[in-house]
Parts: C-alpha cells; sequence; structure tokens
C-alpha cells in the first residue's frame, strides 16, 4: 500500500488550495529560479570557475559578506539593547519609538539609499563632524556598512522583543532570592533563553544585508576592487549582456542565501523545542 | 507583535539600579536617533530645502506623475495576487495534514532569501532579448523585459511571501474546530471560509497586506534590472527618485522621496493599529475562554 498524500479531513478545498498554491509558486518563483542554475550550467566548468573567481568577483564577496556580518553583528548588540529597553523600561515617546523601529522595513531603499549619502558626504549632517576626525563614510566600504546597518536595522529588535516579553519575572524573582545580582541573572538566566532568538535575528539580519542593492549603490561609490558589492557586480555583467556570468556568480549567492534559509528554519526549530521542553517540564 | 504597555518590573530585584537604566535607554535612543530618526527627518529637511514651489513642482512633473502612476499599477495587481496566493496557501497548509508541508513553507520563504537584483535578473534570462522565450516573444511582438509587464512580475516575486507567512501560523493556531462544525451542519465549502474563516484572520489578512504593500510600492533592486529606466514609460517612483539623484536634482529627487516615505509612515501607521486591535481581539477571547 501506498502511504496516503494526506489524512483524511471533511473541509474541502484541499486539491484546489494546494494546487494553486504549487502552480502559483512554481511559475513565479520556482521555474524562474532554476533558469538561473540552467543558465550558469551553459558554461563549461573552467568558464563558471572563471567568472566567479575572477579577482573583481572575490573582492566584491570579501565586502558583501564582510560588510553584512559587521552590521548584522553591530545590530545584534544594540538590537538587543533596544529590545530590552522597550520591554523592561518605560521613557517618553516609547510607543512612537516602538513603531518606528520597523521604518527600514517600510521605508523604499532607494530613499534610504539617497538619504544616507547625502547626510554622510563631506558637508552633510553627519558628514561634517566625522570629517575632521579623519572617517571617511560615503563612497568608502564604511559606507556599505552604514546602509545595511540601516536597512537590518529591525530583525534583531523583532525577534528578540517577544522572547523577553514572554520571559517569567518569576524565575528573575526566584534567582534574586536565593542571592544572585542582576548581571548574574542577566547572565545566567535572561540571556540564555534570548540566545535562539539573538541568533536568528542576527541570521535574517545576515540574510537580508547579503542581498541587499538599493541602499547601498548611492553611499558605496562602486569602486571596482574596493566598494563594489556582489549585487551590483550582477547588475553590471547583465549590462553588458554577459548573462551567463551572471547566472554565475547569481549562483554563488543563491547557494549561500540557501543555506542561511535552512540555518533560520533550523534554528527556529530549536527555539521552539527549548520552549515546549521547558513549559513540558 | 509588541505589547503596547510594557510591563513594569515588579520587584526592586528584578530591575536594575537607575543610572543602569538611564544609560541603557540613552544608549538605546541614541542608536536610534543616528540610523533612524536623523535619517527620517532628513528626507523632508532636504525635500523642503528649496521651498515649497520647487517641491511641488518636482512632484507635477509628468514624468514623476507617469512614476507614480506605473508604481500604483505594479501594486495594484501585485497585491491582489499575492492574496489569493497567500489566502489558499495558508488554507492547504493550515486545515490539512500532508506530506511535504515543511518543505512548502520553506518555499514560500524563498524570496526573502533571494537578493532582489536576482529577483530582476531571472526574469531577464527567461524573458529578455537573448532570454529562453526572447525570440519567441519578440516574434510575436511581446515585450516583457523593459516594459511594464516585467515590472509587474519583479514587484510579484519580491512580495509573494508576505501574506501567506502572516496567515499560516495564525490559522494553524486557530485549528478547524470551527470550520468543521459549519460543514457538518451543511454549510457549504465558500460559506464556511467566507462565515467563518474570513472573519478569524481578518486583522492577520490585513497586516499582511500591509506589508505586501509597502514593500510592492517600494521595491527597487527587482524592478530596476527589469525597468531599463525609459522615463515615462518604465519608471516607477523609486526609480524616479535615483534618475533624478543622480542628475544631481537633488531637491526634485528628495521630494519625489518623501511621498514614498510618507506612503512607507501611513503603512507603519496602519500596521500599528492593528496590531493593536489584534491584541485586544486576542485579549477578549482570552477573556471569553476564561469564563
Amino acid at each position: 500500500m501506498t502511504p496516503r498524500l494526506r489524512q483524511p479531513s471533511v473541509l474541502p478545498g484541499f486539491g484546489l488550495t494546494l494546487g494553486f498554491t504549487i502552480g502559483y509558486l512554481s511559475l513565479i518563483v520556482l521555474v524562474p529560479l532554476a533558469m538561473a542554475f540552467l543558465r550558469a550550467l551553459d558554461l563549461s566548468w573552467d568558464q563558471f570557475w572563471q567568472a566567479v573567481t575572477a579577482p573583481r568577483v572575490v573582492a566584491s564577496y570579501r565586502l558583501t559578506f564582510g560588510a553584512a556580518f559587521l552590521a548584522a553583528a553591530f545590530n545584534t548588540a544594540f538590537g538587543l539593547i533596544v529590545a530590552w529597553v522597550l520591554v523592561r523600561y518605560r521613557f517618553p515617546g516609547q510607543r512612537l519609538v516602538d513603531a518606528l523601529v520597523d521604518l527600514p522595513f517600510a521605508l523604499p531603499t532607494a530613499v534610504a539609499g539617497i538619504t544616507l549619502a547625502t547626510l554622510y558626504s563631506s558637508n552633510g549632517w553627519i558628514g561634517q563632524y566625522l570629517k575632521p576626525l579623519g572617517l571617511k563614510v560615503a563612497f568608502t566600504p564604511l559606507g556599505v556598512i552604514v546602509a545595511l546597518v540601516f536597512i537590518s536595522l529591525p530583525f534583531v529588535v523583532r525577534t528578540v522583543q517577544p522572547v523577553l516579553e514572554d520571559l517569567e519575572a518569576e524565575v528573575e524573582e526566584a534567582a534574586a532570592s536565593l542571592g544572585a545580582g542582576r548581571w548574574q541573572i542577566f547572565r545566567r538566566i535572561i540571556f540564555p533563553a534570548v540566545r535562539p532568538a539573538l541568533l536568528t535575528g542576527f541570521t535574517l539580519a545576515f540574510a537580508r544585508a547579503i542581498g541587499e542593492y538599493g541602499s547601498v549603490i548611492f553611499i558605496a561609490g562602486n569602486l571596482p576592487m574596493v566598494s563594489e558589492i556582489t549585487p551590483l557586480l550582477i547588475v553590471g555583467k547583465l549590462e553588458q549582456y554577459d548573462y551567463g556570468g551572471a547566472a554565475a556568480v547569481s549562483v554563488v549567492l543563491l547557494i549561500i542565501s540557501f543555506i542561511l534559509l535552512l540555518l533560520i528554519n533550523l534554528l527556529q526549530r530549536w527555539s521552539r523545542m527549548r520552549i515546549s521542553g521547558e513549559t513540558a517540564s | 507583535m509588541s505589547d503596547p504597555a510594557p510591563r513594569a518590573p515588579v520587584s526592586a530585584a528584578t530591575t536594575e539600579p537607575r543610572f543602569v537604566r538611564v544609560v541603557l535607554v540613552t544608549v538605546a535612543l541614541s542608536f536610534l536617533t543616528l540610523f533612524l530618526f536623523v535619517p527620517l527627518a532628513a528626507v523632508f529637511y532636504e525635500a523642503l530645502r528649496k521651498g515649497i514651489g520647487v517641491y511641488l513642482a518636482a512632484i507635477a512633473d509628468p514624468y514623476a506623475l507617469a512614476a507614480i502612476r506605473l508604481t500604483l499599477l505594479s501594486t495594484a495587481i501585485a497585491v491582489p495576487l499575492n492574496i489569493a496566493f497567500g489566502v489558499a496557501a495558508a488554507w492547504a497548509i493550515a486545515k490539512f495534514e500532508f506530506r511535504g508541508k515543511s518543505v512548502l513553507i520553506t518555499l514560500i520563504d524563498l524570496p526573502f532569501a533571494v537578493s532582489p537584483v536576482i529577483a530582476g535578473m531571472i526574469y531577464v534570462l527567461l524573458f529578455g532579448a537573448q532570454g529562453w522565450l526572447g525570440p519567441w516573444l519578440g516574434e510575436h511582438g511581446i515585450r516583457i523585459i523593459f516594459a511594464v509587464p516585467g515590472i509587474v512580475l519583479a514587484t510579484v516575486f519580491v512580495t509573494v511571501p508576505f501574506v501567506a507567512r502572516e496567515l499560516i501560523p495564525l490559522m494553524q493556531a486557530q485549528g478547524i474546530d470551527e470550520e468543521e462544525a459549519a460543514m457538518v451542519l451543511g454549510a457549504s465549502g465558500w460559506l464556511t471560509f467566507w462565515r467563518i474563516t474570513l472573519p478569524n484572520i481578518q486583522w492577520g489578512l490585513l497586516y499582511g497586506v500591509v506589508l505586501c504593500t509597502a514593500r510592492a510600492m517600494g521595491e527597487f533592486g527587482a524592478v530596476s534590472v527589469v525597468s531599463g529606466h525609459i522615463r515615462g514609460l518604465t519608471n516607477t517612483l523609486p526609480l524616479h527618485v535615483e534618475i533624478l539623484y543622480n542628475e544631481y536634482q537633488f531637491a526634485a529627487a528628495f521630494a519625489c522621496a518623501s511621498l514614498l516615505t510618507l506612503l512607507a509612515l501611513v503603512m507603519l501607521a496602519l500596521k500599528t493599529l492593528i496590531e493593536r486591535r489584534a491584541l485586544r481581539q486576542q485579549r477578549s477571547a482570552g477573556a471569553m475562554e476564561t469564563l
């Protein structure tokens, strides 16, 4: 007997909705994405290898992944503080601040890009104060990091916030009554509880920052080998009708993104297991 | 998502000394000011710097108006399509048990993991002049790349997951008891959906629609690759901002950018309102259960 595809139910519409879901997803997402892989397969192995390891391409990976990593790490530290302050303390304007944390999700990336480029240029609001310090942000790799910090800012805050809200006060009270100090309670009780969320937020921010294009291109200056990100390199190859090269570099980026997506799913499963394990015990 | 009224620490033992609290709030607010509030203020400052006349002229410019129309058009097509997809996907995934479900959920999230530039590129590989279907499309006089259909397709791609990922956990949590009861009492499938499921998911659905709309109106990378930047024809508002900026028409660029920023703020306000409504509904449902 072959195992049944689904368990029986009185509700209708399984075939219709699942068929529509798979059909739509295939047409819009899966088949076009497969094109990138097929197009890269048109190249011989040597051509593929050359396309994805050319010095200019390797320099762009280093910048893209390095800047995305630093931006995500920066946001992990500050995101935890922001989430903590929003959940634990009260201050004037708190609700407004809470709502505005999502601004980078809602603001078009091109708007973020031109605004940051203007702010950090040598006569901009922020750039003019950095110039005497010898810090150049606009049109340097530092500018890439600033743009990526902006667009990935909400992820850590929004993954950590609900976990902090659900943390039970009793555990902390018990620890305090047993003589633990605040720092000890944070390190031994609170931090382990938020660690999965922190990691998930970091990975989400990192994954988002790797693919980012709109906000970066205005502030980066886009110098080959110095401040050119991988997505921009792909656009450049497309504009020169080097479809094979563009597909090859995209495949590298896609595979890394898929690995990160898998990692996020595993992390979420892990944190769910932790939570259900804790309530069960 | 977040509780609008943060709970107060119960006792002195479970909060920090006053100076630690002040330092942490200051650090958090300084960080947000530098990275969020200053950029937000700068958009409007730069937009209005040359006076209201320049601002209005930039927005009333025929190319700007054409860009606004195209942005609204592609949003008006992408959002309903992804509502239909999201509701169908959530119904199949939340109401039935079947093999391969977790794979399907991961596949729905895929567009979030793909760089917008790659999202645009795959359609160029498929429909572009040197793409797989390019020659055939050329013979039949159909243009997709560097034309409106490509822009709509790219917008649909990047916004596929928004409605589905809001509805799936919500409908999974609600279970199937109410629908089963309706069906057993003789209601048709459609009637069950309209009368039982839809009222239960309305806030989650609206939330997903708001996020989807915000992204659809603001998409830049994917649209930029397929657009060709033809003024008045294939320029969306974010692309128009880019062109103006690259032509050093900063005041005009920021004027159009301020429109997009206002839309983003409206979306944030709607999102916050929906969160509060949904929370209240959740609480009253919880209160009903304890009665």
